[in-house]
């Protein structure tokens, strides 16, 4: 036998890690999506008055509701991937790592949580 | 240990001359890092927002004082630099543009075209006022 590994573990191919591609895929799949939707959102912010009556009906489009929750949540996400690996990569101390690394999680759901919420609750006329 | 003081060292990153890719690559890194603060900032507009008019224009002030335009042009940079040069990765990712020539080219390409995005953006938002 020259491989030490298990064909179980093999076979699953998920690495030392146990994770195999996920989080290169995540970030991937993330970064297609946001293509399109950052695209719109620049644009789409530029070509109108940002005064509070124009902006509370834009978002209240159903399409703009649709379109902006879909990129808070991709934002969120993506960035908890790229800031995650930017953590990994440049702090070293054990204790420091893992906390920064479960602030930022954190920190990245209740941000996109709040922005899904603050949508939501414009776009319901609350 | 005394041989090995005069042993040659590898380049420190300070005095070491990063390569063009090296620059746009730890670019990358801090635009991601640039537009995760966006993000953040994003979203405080957006619950101001949620808040009502009030709230909403206590935040709306500071869009056209000089530093909220010198924040906003520097944010709307840095995310269209990450966004073409993600799509660079993305092509990477499937296997293409490795060679030297090609990434070298389209590293210029990524960089004119968030300029060039930048540019756009502004002239359509200055027009609209």
């Amino acid at each position: 036998m020259s491989d030490l590994r298990t064909p179980l573990s093999r076979v699953k191919g998920l690495g030392s890690a146990k994770e195999g591609t996920t989080h290169f895929w995540r970030q991937r799949l993330t970064a297609l999506i946001l293509i399109p939707l950052v695209l719109c959102f620049g644009f789409g912010l530029a070509a109108m008055p940002v005064d509070y009556t124009t902006l509370i009906a834009t978002i209240q489009h159903p399409a703009v509701t649709v379109g902006l929750i879909i990129l808070i949540i991709a934002v969120f996400y993506h960035a908890q991937l790229g800031l995650q690996v930017i953590i990994e990569d440049y702090v070293s101390t054990n204790s420091t790592r893992m906390v920064s690394l479960i602030l930022i999680t954190f920190l990245c759901l209740l941000l996109g949580v709040i922005g899904v919420v603050a949508i939501l609750k414009i776009a319901l006329g609350a | 240990m005394k041989s090995q003081d005069n042993r040659p060292l590898s380049p420190h990153l300070q005095i070491y001359r990063l390569p063009f890719a090296a620059i746009l690559s730890i670019t990358h890194r801090a635009t991601g890092v640039i537009l995760s603060m966006a993000a953040l900032s994003m979203i405080w507009v957006l619950a101001a927002a949620a808040g009502g008019a009030e709230s909403y224009s206590s935040i709306y002030v500071h869009f056209s004082t000089w530093y909220g335009q010198i924040f906003l042009i520097g944010v709307t940079l840095s995310l269209y630099m990450h966004l073409c040069n993600g799509i660079r990765h993305l092509f990477w990712d499937t296997g293409l543009g490795f060679e030297l020539e090609t990434a070298a080219i389209s590293a210029k390409a990524a960089i004119a075209a968030a300029i060039i995005l930048t540019l756009a953006t502004w002239l359509i938002a200055f027009n609209v006022g």
